[in-house]
């Protein structure tokens, strides 16, 4: 049967019946890979070298293909051909690997080492208030309220919409009605952010408001609800049938079945969801520029005045063009990215908080 | 208080399938009724029918009687919500509350009806748990998770959370095919026991269980794949096991189909 089905062009001679192959044949080391990698990065630099390349990129690469032939061509020569493939897919998969996270390493190497010249207590507490570009001093503290104040209202605004819409979609809809949200969240899942803007731009403009926090939390809640939709949707789906039933069998009206089974065993996953859509609201800019306008000063009214948030306060000191304002949108950066972070763990923590318990 | 079920021309249909045909039977109060019969002749779906859980099947539709005593639960005005809290079921695969701990998950159908004393609540696990012959595997670890026991043990927290909200009867959807003969016995000796109590109506493949803890068979069939599936003969369990009326059920108990 190994001999129909393995497809392999092998030109050896079929062994003799008598003599069974051994079971152990000849292997590489376990660190093998390592020494392949050595040498392969030394040989890309080396050609590099010689042959006057500047970019790092292209170093990279041509070691990388390097890696990739040499630990095919050597596992071929001292183990075989299956465990040359074996090991080619290996490298594939760690090449890939290190592609995709070495731009995510060096971004948040530079954040952290640009970011943290500036961060410290003062640029946390402080304003922009009467500070010229040019001078190191000012802060952030303006712009972080913005944002705690948008992302959070978006957030009370968003979060049971998208959930109530979920369960609407996974425990009662059917027909027509469900077809139609289902078609208008994968919509409004596909809007770009500047779009969310200028619909509350327009609103704004017919109904003659003026911008605040409020409007760009308005539009920062269009962004979300979908993903908050969608991700509660995935999470309720894989609640299984047979706890809705034995809650049901017992006599519980299915409201309740929702709202004491269904919604704690998914629990874990729809926070997680719910942080997820968070972090990607709070770093929109486009509709903050549009609707919210941006502030130098102080405004802790979310419903009145101009404001400012993370994002738009990166992208305003970036325009200034000089050190101190760079210096000022690097920290702010990191500002936003250990916001992010923070949001995660939390939902992290939350979600194995909350899972349901398989161990004694 | 056991009650006696008593159906009669009962269909049940998945949206345009009919999935049994004009079933007519009676239960008796206080005894174990076993239905057996080859796989897809309709004993889950003439199980669910009995305590309104086959309409939450989409689609799923029932024609037909039946009386639990004097009362239709399938009258106009029964809100199928208060039947299942009279006709409680239990479930192939045992299916504890994953966010619950031992204690809560039998406590679940009174604390989320919402129709309980507090005090009370700790004397009703612990009476639940004993009736199931559970308590004293689980009493040091009542706030330990359900889903941390063994099946067997499952299986058993599942019945003791059926009978802590009191019903009249009890549905057993082949409580037993996920478990090991030792849990299977320990289950058996309980279905014993809680036949005093309760009207209790039983699905299994096992003819040896149908012969050891029943006191009615029910023997269903279908004439093919496909085909809507019908009772074909209801009896005493010894009749039906020495001396069924019906050749087709004495091929299927000596096992020469299904
Ligand atoms: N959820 C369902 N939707 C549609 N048809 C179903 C469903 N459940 C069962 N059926 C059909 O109903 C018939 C009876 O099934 P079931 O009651 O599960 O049989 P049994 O429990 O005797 O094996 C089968 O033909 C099956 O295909
Ligand atoms: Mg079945």
């Amino acid at each position: 049967m190994s001999h129909a089905t393995t497809g392999l062009k092998d030109h050896r001679p079929a062994p003799a019946p008598a003599a069974r192959p051994s079971l152990s044949s000849r292997s590489l080391p376990r660190l093998a890979p390592l020494g392949f990698a050595a040498v392969s990065i030394a040989l890309g630099v080396g050609v590099s070298l010689a042959a006057g390349w500047h970019s790092r990129t292209q170093w990279g690469l041509l070691s990388a293909l390097i890696f990739l032939a040499v630990s095919y061509a050597v596992t071929t020569a001292v183990e075989n051909q299956r465990q040359a493939r074996d090991r080619l897919a290996t490298s594939v998969v760690w090449v890939c690997f290190l592609v995709a996270v070495v731009p995510l390493v060096s971004l948040l190497w530079t954040t952290v080492s640009r970011g943290v010249e500036r961060l410290d207590g003062y640029f946390l507490s402080h304003s922009m208030a009467g500070v010229l570009g040019w001078e190191a001093s000012g802060g952030v503290y303006h712009a972080l309220i913005g944002t705690l104040e948008q992302v959070g209202i978006a957030t009370v605004l968003s979060a049971p919409i998208g959930l109530l819409t979920a369960v609407y979609l996974v425990e009662y809809g059917r027909g027509a009605l469900a077809r139609a949200v289902t078609f208008f969240v994968d919509v409004m899942t596909g809007i770009p952010s500047i779009v969310a803007g200028l619909f509350i731009l327009s609103i704004m403009l017919i109904a003659g408001l003026e911008p605040s926090g409020l409007m760009g939390a308005l539009a920062l809640s269009i962004l979300m609800i979908p993903v908050v939709v969608r991700s509660t949707e995935e999470m309720l789906k894989l609640v299984p049938n047979e706890l809705r039933e034995a809650a049901l069998a017992l006599g519980v009206p299915k409201w309740r079945v929702i709202l004491k089974v269904v919604l704690p065993t998914a629990i874990g996953g729809i926070t997680t969801g719910v942080m997820l859509a968070i972090a990607r609201i709070a770093g929109e800019t486009a509709p903050i520029i549009l609707v919210v306008f941006g502030n130098q000063l102080i405004n802790t009214n979310p419903f009145a005045g101009e404001q400012s948030s993370l994002p738009f306060y990166i992208y305003e000191q970036y325009k200034i063009g000089e050190v101190a304002a760079y210096d000022r949108a690097w920290a702010a950066a990191l500002v936003l990215i250990a916001f992010v972070m923070i949001l995660n763990l939390v939902a992290r923590g939350i979600a194995r908080w909350k899972a349901p318990k398989t161990s004694r | 208080m056991a009650k006696r079920i008593d159906v009669s021309g009962l269909s049940a249909y998945y949206g345009s399938h009919k999935a049994i045909d004009d079933i007519s039977m009676t239960v008796e109060p206080r005894s174990v009724t076993a239905f057996i019969g080859p796989s897809g002749c309709g004993k889950s779906t003439f199980l669910r029918t009995l305590n309104r859980m086959h309409e939450v099947t989409p689609g799923g539709r029932v024609e037909g009687k039946v009386m639990l005593d004097d009362e239709n639960l399938y009258g106009s005005s029964v809100d199928p919500v208060t039947v299942r809290r009279t006709v409680g079921m239990v479930f192939q695969r045992p299916n504890p509350f994953p966010t619950m701990s031992i204690f809560d998950n039998v406590a679940a159908g009174l604390r989320l009806n919402g129709s309980y004393k507090k005090n009370e609540l700790a004397g009703v696990v612990e009476r639940s748990l004993r009736g199931a012959n559970l308590w004293d595997e689980v009493k040091d670890r009542l706030n330990k998770p359900g889903s941390g026991l063994s099946g067997g043990q499952q299986q058993r927290l599942c019945i003791a959370r059926a009978i802590a909200v009191e019903p009249d009867v009890l549905l057993m959807d082949e409580p037993c095919s996920a478990l090991d003969p030792i849990s299977t016995l320990a289950i058996e000796d309980l279905i014993s026991e809680l036949k005093e109590r309760f009207t209790i109506v039983i699905v299994t493949h096992n003819m040896q269980q149908a012969a050891r803890v029943s006191d009615r068979t029910a023997f269903f069939n279908l004439a093919a794949v496909g085909q809507p599936g019908k009772l074909i003969e209801i009896d005493e369990t010894d009749r039906i096991f020495s001396n069924p009326s019906v050749q087709a059920t004495e091929d299927y108990i000596s096992g020469r189909f299904g």
